[in-house]
């Protein structure tokens, strides 16, 4: 393997840690779709700590070896459209996902604290966990980095 | 027309295969999470139980199938006709597919006994086979985007 392998390697390696990220977040996001309890919220907040690890991990990784990558291998230029596209939808998912991923960190801390003073249910926490705009924003970003994934495998344009 | 144009690309079958392999590591990683990370609430551990089995039955094993498809569907196209051997990275992904299979059904069965008869251990040991599984599927990552 020469060093462009390993950069692809890496890139694709925080792919998985993004997307495994974002698919981590999902499962959280159905299994408490609309509960108001608190301590269920704060069971599962240990899985979104791996989650916010793999998001920030996935999000850097992609971007850094991403780049590199297009600067170092000969066949492609980072002002090609697809690679230009990509660095676009990589910013915009990565806003919209900082934004839900605060808004639900929120409702998440707050339940902790509340399952630790021995209230158990919230009615906060059932708003976000529910149709909210931290939801509005996940799936946006989602969507967004579908895309991306497609606009990688196809690379339209080159 | 366009649906037609895209599932006649040869790139159609490798989006399927990562997008998979994709939902897989994360499942995999949620419900090895879910079963070895200790309990914070009292309670924990059967809601926790139950939550991995319930990732790894509706979320990994949809998503190996698909990853598995996938991967079918790219070899017929890209090796189908050869007859020589295959390369060093199609063999590692074979093997950390099949016997990632192996290890995911283990941990599925492990886990929906371990939920249901509220066993402590057998959790832990759904989660150390999840574990070993998710590693070997992170090495096929590796091997198959650097082709050593």
């Amino acid at each position: 393997m020469d060093l462009n392998d390993w950069i692809l390697s890496l890139h694709v390696l925080s792919a998985f840690a993004l997307v495994g990220a974002m698919v981590i977040f999902w499962i959280m996001i159905v299994s408490l779709w609309g509960t108001d309890s608190t301590s269920r919220v704060a069971s599962l907040m240990r899985v979104s700590q791996i989650g916010t690890v793999l998001v920030s991990v996935g999000s850097l990784g992609t971007i850094i070896f991403g780049v590199w990558l297009a600067i170092s291998v000969d066949a492609f230029e980072i002002w090609d459209g697809w690679v230009i596209a990509a660095i676009v939808l990589w910013a915009l998912a990565v806003e919209l996902g900082r934004r839900g991923g605060k808004l639900y960190g929120d409702a998440g801390t707050e339940a902790e604290r509340l399952a630790a003073a021995g209230t158990e249910t919230s009615p906060v926490v059932a708003e976000t966990f529910g149709a909210s705009r931290a939801l509005q924003f996940h799936a946006a970003s989602s969507v967004l980095i579908v895309l991306l994934l497609i606009d990688m495998i196809w690379k339209p344009g080159a | 027309m366009i649906g037609v144009l895209a599932f006649s690309r040869p790139e159609f079958p490798l989006f399927l295969h990562v997008f998979g392999a994709m939902i897989l590591v994360g499942a995999a990683t949620t419900a090895v999470v879910a079963q070895l990370a200790p309990g914070v609430v009292m309670g924990d551990g059967d809601r926790m139980r139950r939550f991995s089995f319930r990732t790894l039955l509706f979320a990994a094993l949809p998503a190996y199938i698909v990853m598995r498809v996938g991967a079918e569907w790219m070899y017929s196209k890209e090796f189908g006709d050869s007859t020589a051997d295959d390369p060093t990275w199609i063999g590692i992904g074979y093997i950390t597919a099949d016997i990632g299979a192996l290890l995911l059904l283990i941990a599925l069965i492990t886990a929906g006994i371990a939920s249901r008869k509220a066993k402590y251990r057998l959790g832990k040991a759904s989660g150390v086979v999840a574990a070993i599984a998710l590693v070997g599927w992170i090495v096929a990552v590796w091997a198959m985007s650097g082709k050593p």
